[in-house]
C-alpha cells in the first residue's frame, strides 16, 4: 500500500470534482427536492420511529445516487491510463475513501435540510453527541459499501439498475442496525446501549474495506 | 459402485428421519386447565391430557406451588385424556404462580406449568405438603411442549434445510475464489449451480419455517433478525443471478459474478452470526431464547436431528451435482451446435 499515491489520487477526485462543481450540485439538489417531496407528503412528522426510517431511506436512495456515477465518470480508455499509472488497490481505497468524505458531508447536509422541512423535533430529546456520530458512520458505511458495487455495475455495463438490485441486499443489514442505534439515540439512550451497535456498523465498513481491497485487482481488468 | 455411498447414505438416513421422525408418539402432557386462577377453599378442576392414558389405572392429581403440593381430595376419571380433580386449597399458598400435576405408572408425571394464578399469598404454609410419586415412564417419545406440540417434528426438516443452504453457499464461495484464482469456467459453473441448489433448500427453509411460525406464533411472517437473514440471503442470492443475466460474455460474467458472490458471502456471514445476538428475537438461539441444543434438545430428538441433517446435506449434495452434470451436458450441446 502506498500512502503517497493514495494521497494523489484523493487530490486528483478532488480536483477533478472541483473542476465540474455541477456533480455536488447535482447531489445537494436530489436530496433537497427529495425531501421537499416527502415535506408536501406528510408535512410535520413527530413520531420519532417514522421520522427515523424516512430520514435513513431518503440518505439511502442519495448514497446511490451519490456513487453510481463513481466509475461511471471516466470513459474506458481513460480508466486504462488509470490503472498503468497506479495500482488498482490504490484507485479502489481512494476512491472508497474520497466517497466516503462525500457521503460523510452530505449525509450532515442532508440532516439538516430534514431537520428544516420535516422538523426538528425528535432531535430534542436525542442525544446528539451519539446521533451525529452515527448518522456520519450510517453515510459513510453506505459510501463503502457501495464503491465496489459500483464498480461492478459498471462493469457489468448497467447503470443505477443493475446498481440498486445488487446494492440493496447487502446494504440491508447495515440498514437495519443504524436505524436501530440513530432511534436508540433519539430515544436518548447513552452510549452503553448504543456502543454496541456503532462497534458493529465500524466493524462492517472495516471488513467492506478491506473485501474492496481484496477483490478490485480482478475487477478493473478485462 | 465406489462413490455411491454416500447417495444410499442419504436416502437411508431419510426414510429413516420420516418413519421414525414422524410414527413416534409425542409425549403424554397435560395441556389444558378448565381454571385460570385458584383462591384458598374447596375447588373443582378439569384438565385436558394429550396421550395420556387416565383410564388405566386413576392417576394421582396435585398441584405445586413453590415446592409446596397440594394432593386432590378426589380423582374422577372421563376418559384416556379427560379428568377432573377437586382440591381443598388452603390459605397462604408462597408463590402467585401454581402448576397442575398429574401421575400414573403408564405416563409419569405430567404437568402444566404456572396453570393458575393464585390468590391471598402467605408464609405460612411448611414443609412440602402431601407426598407423591414421580417415578418417569419408560419409551421412546419426543418431548411434548407447550406452543409447540406436534409441531416439534417440523425440527428434522426445517433446520436441515437452512444447514443444507448454507452447505452449499460454502461450496458457491469456495468455487468463487477459485474462479479469481484460476479464471477457469468450469468453476463458475459450479458456483452457479451450488447458488441454483441452495435457493431451492432456501425456499424449502422459508416454506417450512414460515408454516412453523403460523403454527406457534401466529403469524405467517415476522420481523425478526433471523428472518430478516433469511430475506436478505435469499435476496442477494436472487441479485447474484440477475448480475449474471446482465452480462454476455461468459469469462467477464465468470469473474463479475466471483466477485460478487464472495462480497456478499461474507458479508451475509457476518451478518447472520452477529446481528441476532444483538437484538431481540422470538427465534430459539437469540436474544436470550435458548436455541434447541441448550435444554430443549433431549436425547429423543437428537436421535433423529443429527441423521436428518446428515442426510439432508447429503441430499443436498446429490442434488447439486445433478444439477451440475445437466448444466456441464448443456454447454457441451451448445458448444457442438455452434460448430
Amino acid at each position: 500500500m502506498r500512502t503517497a499515491e493514495i494521497a494523489h489520487l484523493l487530490r486528483l477526485e478532488w480536483q477533478l470534482d472541483r473542476r465540474q462543481k455541477h456533480v455536488w450540485g447535482s447531489m445537494a439538489l436530489y436530496v433537497v427536492s427529495t425531501i421537499y417531496v416527502c415535506y408536501h407528503g406528510v408535512r410535520h412528522l413527530t413520531e420519532v420511529p417514522i421520522w427515523n426510517a424516512l430520514f435513513w431511506i431518503i440518505l439511502l436512495f442519495a448514497a446511490f445516487n451519490a456513487l453510481v456515477r463513481s466509475f461511471q465518470r471516466e470513459n474506458q480508455g481513460r480508466q486504462l491510463y488509470l490503472y498503468t499509472l497506479a495500482s488498482p488497490r490504490s484507485v479502489v481505497l481512494a476512491r472508497t475513501l474520497y466517497n466516503g468524505l462525500i457521503m460523510a458531508v452530505l449525509s450532515l447536509l442532508s440532516l439538516g435540510a430534514y431537520a428544516l422541512f420535516i422538523g426538528g423535533a425528535p432531535l430534542e430529546a436525542a442525544r446528539l453527541d451519539i446521533f451525529l456520530p452515527v448518522v456520519v458512520i450510517g453515510g459513510t458505511g453506505f459510501a463503502l459499501v457501495l464503491t465496489l458495487i459500483a464498480a461492478l455495475a459498471a462493469r457489468a455495463g448497467n447503470g443505477i439498475g443493475l446498481m440498486a438490485i445488487l446494492g440493496f441486499p447487502i446494504v440491508l443489514p447495515m440498514l437495519l442496525s443504524l436505524m436501530k442505534a440513530s432511534k436508540l439515540a433519539l430515544d436518548g439512550m447513552g452510549w452503553n446501549v448504543t456502543g454496541q451497535y456503532v462497534l458493529w456498523l465500524v466493524l462492517i465498513d472495516l471488513i467492506t474495506v478491506a473485501l474492496a481491497w481484496l477483490l478490485f485487482p480482478y475487477l478493473w481488468r478485462d | 459402485m465406489k462413490g455411491w455411498w454416500w447417495k444410499g447414505l442419504s436416502v437411508v438416513l431419510l426414510l429413516y428421519v420420516v418413519l421414525v421422525g414422524l410414527h413416534t408418539p409425542l409425549g403424554p402432557a397435560l395441556v389444558y386447565a378448565s381454571l385460570d386462577r385458584i383462591a384458598p377453599g374447596p375447588i373443582t378442576v378439569g384438565a385436558t391430557g394429550y396421550n395420556t392414558h387416565f383410564t388405566k389405572e386413576t392417576p394421582q392429581v396435585w398441584l405445586e406451588n413453590d415446592g409446596y403440593r397440594v394432593c386432590a381430595a378426589a380423582v374422577d376419571v372421563h376418559s384416556d385424556v379427560l379428568l377432573q380433580a377437586t382440591f381443598n386449597v388452603p390459605p397462604g399458598l408462597r408463590s402467585n404462580m401454581t402448576s397442575l400435576w398429574a401421575w400414573d405408572a403408564t405416563d409419569g408425571p405430567v404437568v402444566l406449568r404456572d396453570a393458575f394464578f393464585t390468590e391471598e399469598l402467605g408464609k405460612d404454609l411448611q414443609g412440602a405438603g402431601c407426598t407423591v410419586s414421580t417415578t418417569e415412564r419408560s419409551g421412546f417419545s419426543f418431548p411434548n411442549r407447550t406452543i409447540l406440540n406436534e409441531t416439534i417434528r417440523n425440527l428434522f426438516f426445517h433446520v436441515p434445510m437452512w444447514f443444507t443452504m448454507m452447505v452449499l453457499m460454502t461450496i458457491a464461495f469456495v468455487q468463487s475464489l477459485l474462479v479469481l484464482r484460476k479464471g477457469n469456467l468450469a468453476h463458475d459453473r459450479m458456483a452457479l449451480s451450488a447458488v441454483d441448489t441452495s435457493l431451492l433448500f432456501a425456499a424449502l427453509g422459508l416454506i417450512t419455517g414460515s408454516i412453523w411460525a403460523r403454527a406457534t406464533w401466529g403469524d405467517w411472517w415476522t420481523s425478526d433478525p433471523k428472518l430478516n437473514g433469511a430475506a436478505v440471503t435469499v435476496l442477494i442470492y436472487a441479485a447474484y443471478l440477475i448480475l449474471r443475466g446482465s452480462v454476455p460474455d461468459p469469462h467477464k460474467r465468470a469473474r463479475l459474478a466471483a466477485i460478487y458472490n464472495i462480497f456478499a458471502y461474507v458479508l451475509m456471514m457476518v451478518f447472520l452470526m452477529v446481528l441476532p445476538r444483538l437484538t431481540d428475537s422470538l427465534h430459539p438461539g437469540n436474544g436470550g431464547n435458548p436455541a434447541f441444543s441448550q435444554y430443549d434438545l433431549d436425547s429423543s430428538l437428537r436421535a433423529v436431528f443429527y441423521p436428518a441433517v446428515t442426510g439432508w446435506v447429503l441430499l443436498g449434495v446429490w442434488a447439486y451435482t445433478l444439477h451440475l452434470r445437466t448444466a456441464r451436458l448443456i454447454s457441451i450441446a451448445d458448444e457442438a451446435n455452434d460448430r
